[in-house]
């Protein structure tokens, strides 16, 4: 028998020890979706009304460039997150999430969760920690990133 | 003729059998004794001073199969004059050795636990003999994974291997800095890797290689992860020059990097890391 979303959210790392109501809350604005490898997730300059809780699979988050292709700036697997345009206004994707492999994963509608977060601030402060964390970690993979810190110490 | 501590300074004629390219500008040397006897005894993690004739001498960590003595294995990166006279040393050419020096890596210690091997770039080669020793004890050891982050897929060291590693039960994580449209493979900092690896933190330790910067977020991702200081082991670069403690050249603190490490626990070397120059 296929898991309701709340016990799907009990396993997922971004998750882990959220309160069982604010759970049930943030439940009830989730479904599961599937994409095959290749298919865009999102694309940038749509209108961003979700973001993905991956269970299974990876993803690429990409910028298009019209001389260079699609350019790969960071790959997110199960147990990570993909999107935060949802969050903030005009909310529309700034880059586009294709999937690398077969990915399950579960989506969330963002307006949904906009609401509930305004009408409960425990849980918007709550899911909002959250999301600053991976906000950090992306940060400061980014800073890494740029760091170019395997190259040639400039001399 | 052996390397004996009462010459560590004596510098042995070692003849190149053999130059392997591994990426644009790393190369992998097998070197041999003229006479065809065994190379000197040495352990996973101690180096080797390499020695050009007319261009100086570095320190290179062997990266060859300790069980494998006739040869010694080092994979040398051309970023200098010296490394880069070592890469284009031809077959038959000579190189001269001193060594083995400083510490090594504490596999033993860590029987029956998970291990943990994160390299950064170039310092895949120091740990390649960690590889040799867990694959032939493999029943010995708990969970071993390598998480290995390098700038950009044309120069991830040993790509050929890896395969190999991943069939002896070693959970192999690859990740870039950078790449090219349509790469199938992880893109991100090494660092990104820890979350995702399955290891039991109350009995496991880490071996760490790479450049200073890495190391230190890697360890700090460890530990949040909840392996103690003193179980995350970094092998570290400095200007070594005599390899024997004398000259002072790579001290840091009260730490000679040639003689009491290059392999430290982090632990031991975190107060010393945190002091600035300015």
């Amino acid at each position: 028998m296929e898991k309701d979303i709340e016990a799907l959210l009990t396993e997922h790392a971004f998750f882990k020890r959220m309160p069982a109501p604010y759970l049930a809350l943030v439940a009830g604005c989730g479904k599961n979706v599937r994409f095959a490898a290749g298919q865009l997730l999102a694309r940038t300059g749509d209108p961003a009304n979700e973001f993905f809780a991956l269970r299974h699979g990876r993803v690429t988050i990409e910028l298009h460039s019209a001389e260079r292709g699609p350019l790969i700036l960071q790959t997110v697997e199960a147990g990570d997150l993909a999107g935060w345009s949802w969050l903030f206004p005009p909310h529309y994707w700034k880059f586009d999430v294709r999937a690398l492999d077969e990915v399950r994963a579960i989506s969330f509608d963002g307006e949904c969760l906009r609401g509930k977060c305004e009408r409960d601030s425990a849980m918007g402060y709550d899911f909002m920690k959250r999301f600053a964390r991976v906000f950090m970690e992306r940060l400061e993979a980014a800073r890494l990133q740029l760091l170019d810190i395997y190259g040639n110490i400039p001399r | 003729m052996e390397i004996s501590l009462a010459e560590p300074m004596l510098t042995v004629p070692f003849r190149v059998r053999k130059n392997r390219k591994e990426t644009s500008d790393t190369r992998t040397l097998e070197l041999a004794k003229p006479d065809g006897s065994a190379a000197p005894a040495w352990q996973p993690g101690q180096f080797m001073m390499l020695y050009v004739f007319g261009a100086g001498e570095i320190p290179i960590s062997v990266s060859g199969d300790p069980a494998k003595r006739e040869t010694l294995i080092h994979t040398v990166r051309a970023v200098g004059d010296v490394s880069s006279a070592i890469c284009q040393a031809k077959p038959g050419s000579a190189i001269g050795v001193r060594g083995p020096f400083g510490s090594a890596w504490p596999v033993d210690r860590f029987e029956e636990q998970d291990i943990v091997l994160v390299a950064g770039g170039i310092g895949l080669a120091p740990l390649r003999p960690v590889l040799w020793t867990l694959m032939a004890n493999r029943r010995r050891y708990g969970r071993v994974s390598l998480l290995v982050g390098a700038r950009t897929p044309d120069i991830l060291l040993y790509r050929s291997e890896m395969y190999r590693w991943r069939k002896r039960d070693i959970d192999v994580r690859v990740t870039v800095d950078a790449a090219a449209p349509g790469c199938q493979g992880s893109v991100g900092p090494v660092t990104t890797l820890i979350p995702r690896t399955e290891f039991d933190a109350s009995h496991a330790a880490a071996f760490i290689v790479g450049p200073e910067i890495m190391m230190r977020f890697v360890v700090r991702a460890l530990a949040q992860r909840g392996i103690p200081t003193d179980r995350l082991f970094v092998s570290m670069e400095r200007n070594m020059k005599c390899a024997l403690g004398f000259c002072g050249h790579c001290q840091l603190g009260p730490t000679f990097i040639c003689k009491d490490g290059p392999v430290l626990s982090y632990a031991q070397l975190e107060p010393w890391l945190a002091i600035r120059n300015a």
